[in-house]
Order: structure tokens, then C-alpha cells, then sequence
């Protein structure tokens, strides 16, 4: 039976993992290649590792890293952050990444997502989705990366997400910026009404502070994968534990 | 006992290679089937989609070679899919080396679409040297949106709307529909199984 799959999110910036709340206020959480393979060996069912300032400040990440990465885990990862071209997309994918995954570069050019499915398969692009409720309606945002120039992108979250998927988006995130980094739990009503339209991948993001956060976004907006950063940083929910809390649960997790 | 990696441009090497280093296996990389002469068996990678992929073995001459060749080969992914008769994806003619045909997941209302994944293995065949060491039930890394059916050369399967075969295998030729170069010490076991298969 396929399980359900928790993903620790590494945000990376300057070469070193950091987080803040509500994507503001960074602070250093520690080495890229030392954290991700205390994940792999901790249990985790892949990693996303997003270069949160690329997007905003207009380059893209580094390749070198990723090899890094590559060459000490031996679970799938994702990375992210200012990938604008197919060229960008192969640098990543051949240094060792097996996923990809676009956001503010698709909001500003949605055939970009159309390119990499056309050139690499939609198996491997993901489409992120910034989130973040505005006057009662679920609103995208682009460049989060860097507070100053975070914006709205002109497009309702659902709108895009469906249109992502007919371009050839393979899995999408759904990041819910009210959530994030409060850990007061996944934002479930957004998430259900994402499921709903989605026929591929979805994971969560945004929110995770308990173990029984996990448990209900897994059965109650039904999400294929569940994506969480500060509880696992910060060592507040050990990988082993909750798996072993949610396998308790009658959650299908691969122990 | 060297591992050639076949390149087909289109399919990333890395994580594979990546894979064989932890496990201390030799290997070599290489485009046309000249430049692997000398390996003793070999791996076909893939990702990306089929008809692209076919084209390069075509174009390389492995197409050809494969059909002659007797080393023990591994395909990964849609590296074992190319290795049917046929697959629904691209609608193509494959490298004939395993008779079957690739077909379309089921599409199904409701249900999520590629395949994306840790699954649990179902051992059809315990015995063959491929799986040695690995438990029924173990979980392995899969994406995929097309599948073998379980068949005659089903050695593992798993279940995702369909009954898929995992683990491939005739003659001396084999397949992982998983990435066993993802897929924890599960994987790790199995790329060392196929390294150290009596030839």
C-alpha cells in the first residue's frame, strides 16, 4: 500500500539551511548536507529544499550543493528556487536532484511549466503555491522568499493550481502562509477544497507543530505527503517517533 | 567486476552514480555501447518519457548491441520499461527483450495520478537473485504513470489501482520499476544483488 510520505523542507539560503515564521526573520538552523542526511537516516520519505532568496533576488541555485546532497542520501529530493529555464531545470536535475520545482519564475511565465513537463516528464516538476487568505479568498503570492518584495500574483490559489496541472505539473505543494512557521496545524478547509481539484501529488505545507497535525491533514484533506520544517529543526517532533505515532493511528507510513 | 551505466542524454545519471559509490561499486558511464565493451554488466537509467529515450538506443546503436548482448543488464524505471515489447506511453515499439507490454495506470475518478511514492514489495519470486535479502512488504521508491502488468517475468510486484510488477526479470535480463538509487537500504541491496548475481 502506498504510503504516506513526510518531507522535512530545508530553506536554504547562502549555503546554509535557515527558517523564520511566517517567511520572515531567518535564523540559521545549520549545514545543508549534515541536515539532510540526519533526515535520511532519521527516517524521512524524501526532502524539498527550497533556495528561498533566488527567486526574488533573480539567480538560481547552485548546482554544487545539490551534488553534495545527492551523492549522501539515498531518498528523493526536490530543490527549488529561481529555476527559469529548461537549462536551469537540467543543470539540477543532472547534478543529482530528482525532482524540480517552480513558483514565482511560473507565475511570471506559465509555459514554463509546459517546457520542463515537454522536456523532463511531468514526474519530476512540481509546482509550489504560495498561499495566503485575503479577504475571505485564497489569494497566490510570489517572490516570498524576501519580505520586501513579496506580492500578490494576481491569481486565485485554485485557478492556478488546476492550471498548473493541465500544463503538466506532476505534484504540487501547497504552501499555506497563514500557517507557516505558527505550528498550530495545517490549514485544513484549503487543503480539502486543493484536493478536491487535484489529480496528482499533493503535499502540505505550512502550519505542522504537533504530531496530531499530521494525522489530520492525512485523513481529513486527504494529502499524499505532509511537509514540515521549525518541528524538525528545532527537534521538537523526532521522525521516528511521529512515524510511529501515526503508523499507531492507522495512518499507512512507511516505519 | 565493472558496472556500465548506459547514457541515454535524457535520463539523469547522477543519482544512480551517486548510488554506486556509496556502495563502493566500480562503474563507468558512457553513450555508445563501444565505450562500455569492456564492462561486465550494465545499467539502463531513465526517467523522462519513452519515445525520446528510444530514439537516443536507437541512434547509439543499443538498440541493436542489447539484442545480442549476454551480460546481465538491469533497466530502472522507464529503463525497464524500454526493455518490453511495447509500451502505451508514446505509443512505441521497445527494445524487445522481456515479451510484454507497458500499459496506462488507470486513470481512475478519484484517484492520484503518477504513481508517486514508497510502496510495498509483494515477492512472486523469492528465489531469484535479485531480491535476495529483501522482506515482502519492504517499502521502495516509485514514480511512475505507466506499469507491467504482473506476468511471467514478474519477480515483485506492488499494488497501485493496478497489480504492477516491481521487479522484472528474463534470462539475463532485469528491471526495477522503483529507483532502487532512492529507495534506502532496500535499494542499496538490490543494486549489490545485481552486482555481485553469478553471470
Amino acid at each position: 500500500m502506498l504510503a504516506r510520505r513526510i518531507i522535512p523542507c530545508l530553506d536554504v539560503r547562502d549555503g546554509r539551511v535557515v527558517k523564520g515564521v511566517r517567511f520572515r526573520d531567518h535564523e540559521d538552523v545549520g549545514d545543508i548536507v549534515a541536515l539532510a542526511a540526519r533526515y535520511a537516516k532519521e527516517g524521512a520519505d524524501e526532502l524539498v529544499f527550497y533556495d528561498i532568496a533566488a527567486s526574488a533576488r533573480g539567480d538560481t541555485v547552485e548546482p554544487a550543493w545539490i551534488s553534495a546532497v545527492s551523492s549522501v542520501i539515498d531518498i528523493p529530493f526536490c530543490v527549488a528556487g529561481g529555476i527559469r529555464s529548461v537549462d536551469d531545470a537540467r543543470a539540477r536535475l543532472f547534478a543529482g536532484a530528482d525532482k524540480i520545482s517552480v513558483n514565482s519564475p511560473a507565475l511570471e511565465t506559465p509555459e514554463l511549466i509546459d517546457a520542463l513537463a515537454r522536456e523532463f516528464g511531468s514526474q519530476c516538476v512540481v509546482l509550489g503555491i504560495d498561499s495566503k487568505t485575503i479577504d475571505g479568498d485564497w489569494r497566490v503570492h510570489q517572490y516570498t522568499g524576501d519580505p520586501a518584495k513579496t506580492q500578490l500574483a494576481g491569481r486565485n490559489t485554485l485557478d492556478w493550481l488546476r492550471e498548473g496541472i493541465d500544463r503538466g505539473a506532476g505534484e504540487v505543494v501547497l504552501n499555506c502562509m497563514d500557517q507557516d512557521g505558527v505550528r498550530d496545524g495545517y490549514d485544513i478547509d484549503q487543503l480539502t477544497a486543493a484536493r478536491e481539484l487535484c489529480p496528482t501529488p499533493l503535499v502540505a505545507s505550512g502550519g505542522a507543530g504537533r504530531k496530531d497535525h499530521f494525522k489530520t491533514v492525512f485523513e481529513r484533506a486527504n494529502v499524499d505527503a505532509a511537509l514540515a520544517a521549525s518541528v524538525f529543526h528545532k527537534s521538537l517532533i523526532g521522525i521516528g517517533e511521529l512515524k510511529s505515532y501515526l503508523i499507531a493511528e492507522g495512518i499507512s507510513i512507511r516505519p | 567486476m565493472t558496472i556500465g551505466l548506459i547514457d541515454t542524454r535524457c535520463a539523469n545519471l547522477a543519482s544512480v552514480r551517486f548510488a554506486l559509490e556509496r556502495a563502493g561499486l566500480d562503474y563507468r558511464t558512457g553513450v555508445a555501447p563501444e565505450e562500455l565493451a569492456d564492462c561486465d554488466r550494465l545499467i539502463l537509467p531513465g526517467v523522462g518519457s519513452a519515445r525520446p529515450a528510444m530514439e537516443q538506443l536507437q541512434k547509439s546503436g543499443w538498440a541493436k548491441v542489447l539484442h545480442e548482448d549476454q551480460r546481465p543488464l538491469m533497466g530502472i524505471c522507464l529503463g525497464m520499461q524500454l526493455l518490453f515489447s511495447r509500451s502505451a506511453e508514446d505509443e512505441i515499439d521497445c527494445l524487445g527483450l522481456i515479451d510484454g507490454a507497458v500499459e496506462k495506470l488507470p486513470r481512475d475518478a478519484g484517484s492520484v495520478w503518477p504513481h508517486m511514492g514508497w510502496n510495498t514489495l509483494d515477492l512472486q519470486r523469492s528465489d531469484d537473485a535479485l531480491v535476495q535479502g529483501i522482506e515482502a512488504g519492504e517499502y521502495v521508491y516509485f514514480v511512475h504513470g505507466f506499469f507491467a502488468p504482473v506476468g511471467p517475468y514478474t519477480v515483485a510486484s506492488t499494488t497501485y489501482g493496478a497489480e504492477c510488477s516491481a521487479v522484472v526479470r528474463q534470462g539475463h535480463v532485469w528491471g526495477c520499476q522503483f529507483h532502487p538509487e532512492r529507495s534506502g537500504a532496500a535499494g542499496a541491496q538490490i543494486l549489490k544483488n545485481f552486482a555481485e548475481l553469478d553471470a
